[in-house]
This record gives structure tokens, C-alpha cells and sequence, in this order.
């Protein structure tokens, strides 16, 4: 019989290494299913997770590592603050889509106008967007004690039809022939988030998810409110005795993450997508809650975490093309890697013994 | 705009048809909650269900088969929330969010090949003489058999939770699990019971959307459903009668925006399409003052430490 002993404390080692055998572990399963669906397993893993890298076009997807890692560091930075303290924010997409929707609507007032500040006042308007479609559930569970899971995923569908709504109506482009979808943004040189050197997929997105993830390591380590933050996550009752204010936790976690996530979709939506869609969304803000627990809610995790799904988008739209692995295949894949993570974490927090035969 | 051309009776049938899925997936979580567990994979669970039961009765041509199908398939994926909670004592939030994503991409690789098909199709039973009567007969008596299985199954989960032994150590396991454990209760077996329980409801619900109220497979087909059974479960205060009730209420208002875009009210069709999240959203802050009737043990891991 095995037994499970909780370990005084989480076991540092582990922590490290839970996310390398998680990794691995969905490598070898992946590897089945794929073999499962008639694919070569190796070619199809080395497409995935080499190609993309050190393959024979990497010079093109190199970048877009860059530019699919942004928003995906983005938004798990945010959701990891919350994560720590209990506090779910599930939301993600819908305030990912709303932060574009603002954003691009800032940036499309000014149309034709040139000038300097339109595009930081879009950077304004997409993180208020996020901001405050999440402080919908914020507001509500500190005033009402809603449960906020329930409440920020509703939004997402809310968005969502918001999106078609927009990209229909308010925002559809006036020269674009009665389809739907906004002017393209990429096209207007003063919305535009170009890439800060050419070729490299560097864009403002990337600079933002590099700050966010400096800001969010000072927070946890050097600052008060990320102390709190950890504690009210480790031991509810200390915080509570500590004096901590969970309303004004809440309302930080909730707040920061939805600016985070609009802050993704404006810089999306004005760089490399372009154009305010129906189909805009293509559940980032699902996929960085993966990103968010791969990277153990810790900033610089999240950082590495991001980068290696990136990855997997970039090696399974190569996968998909090359070898015609379905595109359903990558989520499941991602999916995969959540399951192991979560199961694996179970070394961190226990240690597992042979029992001794004992008199029940 | 002609609001004339809705058919009052034919309304409230089909609100009885577009309940079911929820209603199906909301009792079963609500047992899940009961034993103290909060699977938030209801919408993953359904979707698998949705797609095996699609996939088995096209195969076999039997809706039948697939409804039986469907229930091993969420039960077999919830097998996979078992693990890791049970288990490996994961997080229940967590787990339950790895749950809906896998489900989402699992049932879309799964369906690749049943896209555009059209399923066999169940029939409904018309009941004998009490069909035969105007207004209540095609309103109550002329449904598809899941239908009333599921209205049986609530019936069912009220009567074993409020008067059997077995539904009384499963709500003693969901109020204080230490003390279930103490008393010699088995909380971990009690609660697989329940989650597999879950699971299969959740896949019967899926199906039901896949194989009757649609019907055909189109990915992310339930589109929220699952997560709506869950703020459904908040709205009946963990009442199975109420879950009826609460089911009917929102299989209402889909229908009734449903008609109202047909129909051609000045209302844009996305803000109609809207209604039925805003509206769980407003009934979860209305209730949610409410906790008192909520399992204390609700999404705490247990582990006994021998």
C-alpha cells in the first residue's frame, strides 16, 4: 500500500521540476495520440518543438515567437497575481477581446488624423477596456459575494457577441464593402504597432509583457500588497489576522489582470491581427491560464512557460501543414500539459512512502 | 416585428427541450457538490458527452446507444477530475478548468470526421390520451424519452439524498468530511461515486444538445451551457427541485430571445444572444447573499493523515 505524508513544507526541488517532468510526460502521451491519429510520433514531437527553432525556416519563426509568447505572458502574469491569492479570474478572453475593442475605437476616432498620441492613448483605452470588464466581477464579489469564476466566464460570451456586434456596426469599416471587420490598423500609420525592429517581432506587446513581468516580480518580493498577496493565498487566516483587506485585494488582482488582458488584445488587435473581427479572439486567455500554472505563478515561470506555448502554437501550425495534423490536436496537447502539471504537483506538496502493514 | 407569429405553446415545448441539457448537467453537478466537491468541468465533461454520443449513434444508428455512450463519456473524462483531486489531491479549481480545456480540444479532434452529418434522429413518444389534450398534451406529453429520464433523474436525486442512508453519508461527507472519516465513511470512495455520477449527467446533457435539440456536431457546440449548469446549481441553493425550476427559467429565456430574433425585434440579434449570461450573471448576485445552503465542505481536498 502507498501512502501519501504531507510535507512540512513544499519541496523546493520539486517545484522546480514538476513543470520539466510535465513537460516531458505530455511529450510521450502527445507522442501517443499522435501516433494514435497515424503520425509518425517523432516527427511529429520534433516538428513541434524543433522545427520552429532550429528547422529550416526558423528566421520567420523565431519572431512569431515573440509575438504569440506577448500576449500569452501578458495575461498569465496577471491571472497568476490572483491565482496566489485565490481569487480565479477565468475571464481572461472576454477582457482580452474588450482591451482590442477599446483600444481599436480609440484609435479609429482619430481617423485620418496623424498624430503622436493616438497611439498611447490606445494603450490607455485597451487597459481600461480589460480593466473594467473585470471589474465587473470584482465589484460584484466584493459588494454581493458573487462568485467571480462564474461571473468573469460569463463576460467572455458577453464579449464575445459584443465582438460581433462591433465588428458588424459600430467599428466596421465604411470603405470595406459591406464585409465585416474594422479598417485595418496596420494600415493607419499613427494606430499602428509596428514592430520596433524590423523582422524581429518585437512590438510594443513584447515590451509590455517583458515590464509586466519585472513589475510583477518586485510586487511579490519588495512590496507590501504582493506580500499580502502570498499570504492571503498560504494562510487565509494569518492574512486575515495580519489585517489584510480582501476587498481591496480583490478589487487589485481582479483589476490588474483584466488591464493585463486588455492590454494583450490592444496591442494585438493594432499590431500584428490588425483588424477588429468577429473571429479576433483565439482563446489566449484560455491557453495563459495554462501558461499562468506551468510557469508556478511565479513571473519569471510565466516568462519561460510563455515562450514554450508559444512554441506548441507555432510547431502545431507547422505540424498542421506539413504533416496535416489536426489543428485540435495542439489543444489537446495543451490540455494535456495542465492535466500532468496539476498531477505531478503532488510531489511538491507530499511525499509518498511504502505504509507499513498496520492493525486497522 | 411580428410578435403574433410566436406560438405560445410551441414556446414553452421547446423551452422543456432547450432545459434538458442544462437541467441534466445541473443535477448531476449538484450531487457533486453535495459530496463536497466543486468540478467546474461540467462544460468539458458535456462536450465529450456531446460528441461520443453523437459519434456512437451515427455509427451504430442507435440515438439509444449513443445517450448510453455519452454518459461513459463523461464519466471516463471526470474519471480524469478523480485522479487528480482525489488522488493526486489537486486543486479543485484547477483540475477542473485542465478538465473543460482537454474536453474542448479532445471532443474537436474527436469530431473531425462528423461535421455535417446529420444523426439519427430519437422520436418523440407521444403518450397516449393524455397527448391528445389541447395546450397541456403537446406542451407535456409529446417529448423526446431523455426528456422525462431527466426529469426522473432529478426526481430520483431528491428522493435518495433526502430519504435514503445512502444520500445522507453523501450529504455528511459534503457538510464535514473530517467527520465522515471519523464516523468510518469512506469520503474518498463516497466522492468518485459522485464525481463519475456528475460525469455522466454532464455527458447525457452534451448529448442531448448534440443528437436532439441541435442536431448535429459543430465544435464548442455547447457554448456555455455547462458553466450556466453551474450558476445554476448557486440558484437552486442545492435544491433538486429547484434545479428543475431554475433550468426551465433559463431554457425560457433562451428560447423566448431565440423567437424574438426570428421574430425581428428592433433589438440587435447579438444583444438578444447576450441575454441568457447576463441574466445567470443577475441571478447569481441576487442569490449569492445565500450561502447558508451551501456543502461547508464545498472544494476542500480531504486527505486523511491516518
Amino acid at each position: 500500500m502507498i501512502v501519501l505524508e504531507k510535507r512540512p513544507q513544499p519541496s523546493k526541488a520539486w517545484s522546480y521540476a514538476t513543470p520539466l517532468v510535465a513537460v516531458l510526460a505530455t511529450m510521450v502521451f502527445g507522442g501517443l495520440l499522435f501516433a494514435i491519429l497515424g503520425k509518425n510520433p517523432v516527427e511529429a514531437i520534433g516538428t513541434i518543438f524543433w522545427e520552429p527553432l532550429f528547422g529550416e525556416f526558423a528566421f520567420y519563426y523565431r519572431p512569431q515567437l515573440l509575438v504569440k509568447g506577448a500576449p500569452l505572458v501578458l495575461i498569465a502574469i496577471g491571472l497568476s497575481l490572483g491565482f496566489r491569492a485565490g481569487i480565479w479570474n477565468i475571464g481572461a478572453e472576454g477582457q482580452y477581446i474588450m482591451g482590442a475593442i477599446f483600444g481599436a475605437g480609440a484609435g479609429l476616432a482619430f481617423y485620418p488624423m496623424d498624430a503622436f498620441f493616438i497611439f498611447p492613448i490606445m494603450v490607455i483605452a485597451g487597459a481600461f477596456g480589460g480593466w473594467l470588464w473585470a471589474m465587473i466581477p470584482a465589484f460584484l464579489k466584493v459588494r454581493f459575494g458573487t462568485n467571480e469564476i462564474l461571473v468573469s466566464l460569463m463576460l467572455v460570451y458577453v464579449a464575445e457577441q459584443f465582438l460581433a456586434s462591433v465588428s458588424l456596426g459600430l467599428l466596421k469599416n465604411p470603405e470595406g464593402f459591406g464585409f465585416p471587420g474594422s479598417r485595418n490598423l496596420q494600415s493607419y500609420e499613427s494606430a499602428h504597432n509596428a514592430e520596433l525592429i524590423a523582422g524581429s517581432g518585437m512590438h510594443w506587446g513584447v515590451v509590455a509583457a517583458f515590464i509586466a513581468v519585472i513589475f510583477s516580480y518586485v510586487l511579490l518580493n519588495r512590496h507590501m500588497l504582493g506580500f499580502h498577496i502570498r499570504l492571503t493565498g498560504e494562510a487565509p487566516r494569518a492574512a486575515k489576522f495580519a489585517g489584510v483587506n480582501p476587498a481591496r485585494l480583490i478589487l487589485f488582482c481582479l483589476g490588474l489582470s483584466g488591464a493585463l488582458a486588455g492590454l494583450a488584445g490592444m496591442f494585438e488587435v493594432s499590431g500584428p491581427s490588425g483588424v477588429v473581427s468577429i473571429d479576433f479572439n483565439v482563446g489566449y486567455g484560455f491557453t495563459a491560464i495554462i501558461v499562468a500554472f506551468l510557469g508556478r505563478l511565479h513571473p519569471v515561470g510565466i516568462l519561460l512557460a510563455g515562450g514554450l506555448m508559444a512554441l506548441t502554437y507555432i510547431g502545431g501550425e507547422i505540424a498542421q501543414s506539413q504533416l496535416g495534423l489536426p489543428a485540435a490536436a495542439i489543444q489537446v496537447f495543451q490540455g494535456m500539459l495542465l492535466f500532468f502539471l496539476l498531477a505531478f504537483d503532488l510531489l511538491t506538496n507530499y511525499r509518498i512512502r511504502a505504509a507499513r502493514s498496520e492493525v486497522a | 416585428m411580428d410578435l403574433g407569429e410566436i406560438n405560445p405553446v410551441l414556446l414553452v415545448a421547446s423551452l422543456m427541450v432547450a432545459a434538458t441539457p442544462l437541467l441534466l448537467a445541473a443535477i448531476g453537478e449538484l450531487v457533486v457538490e453535495k459530496a463536497g466537491v466543486l468540478n467546474l468541468g461540467v462544460e468539458g465533461m458535456m462536450i465529450v458527452g456531446a460528441i461520443s454520443g453523437f459519434a456512437i449513434s451515427v455509427e451504430t444508428g442507435s440515438p439509444w446507444l449513443g445517450f448510453i455512450a455519452a454518459a461513459i463519456g463523461g464519466a471516463v473524462l471526470s474519471l480524469l477530475f478523480v485522479l487528480l483531486t482525489q488522488f493526486a489531491l489537486a486543486n479543485q479549481v484547477a483540475s477542473g478548468l485542465a478538465l473543460t480545456l482537454f474536453g474542448l480540444g479532445f471532443s474537436a479532434l474527436m469530431g473531425q470526421s462528423y461535421v455535417g452529418i446529420k444523426p439519427p434522429s430519437m422520436g418523440d413518444i407521444h403518450i397516449p390520451l393524455l397527448s391528445d389534450i389541447p395546450v397541456a398534451g403537446p406542451i407535456l406529453f409529446q417529448h423526446d424519452p431523455i426528456l422525462y429520464v431527466g426529469i426522473a433523474i432529478i426526481a430520483a436525486v431528491w428522493a435518495t439524498l433526502k430519504y435514503t442512508r445512502v444520500g445522507l453519508i453523501l450529504r455528511a461527507v459534503g457538510e464535514n468530511h473530517d467527520a465522515a472519516h471519523a464516523l468510518g465513511y469512506k469520503v474518498i470512495k463516497i466522492r468518485i461515486m459522485a464525481i463519475l455520477f456528475g460525469g455522466a449527467c454532464a455527458g447525457l446533457g452534451g448529448a442531448y444538445i448534440s443528437l436532439i435539440r441541435v442536431p448535429q456536431w459543430t465544435e464548442g457546440m455547447t457554448a456555455g451551457v455547462g458553466w450556466i449548469a453551474l450558476a445554476l446549481v448557486v440558484f437552486a441553493s442545492w435544491k433538486p427541485w429547484r434545479v428543475l425550476l431554475g433550468a426551465y427559467l433559463f431554457g425560457g429565456i433562451t428560447v423566448l430571445q431565440l423567437n424574438l430574433q426570428a421574430a425581428g425585434v428592433a433589438i440587435p440579434v447579438e444583444y438578444l444572444a447576450m441575454s441568457p449570461y447576463i441574466i445567470t450573471i443577475l441571478v447569481l448576485v441576487i442569490l449569492s447573499a445565500d450561502k447558508s445552503s451551501a456543502p461547508a465542505s464545498l472544494g476542500r481536498t480531504f486527505h486523511a493523515s491516518l
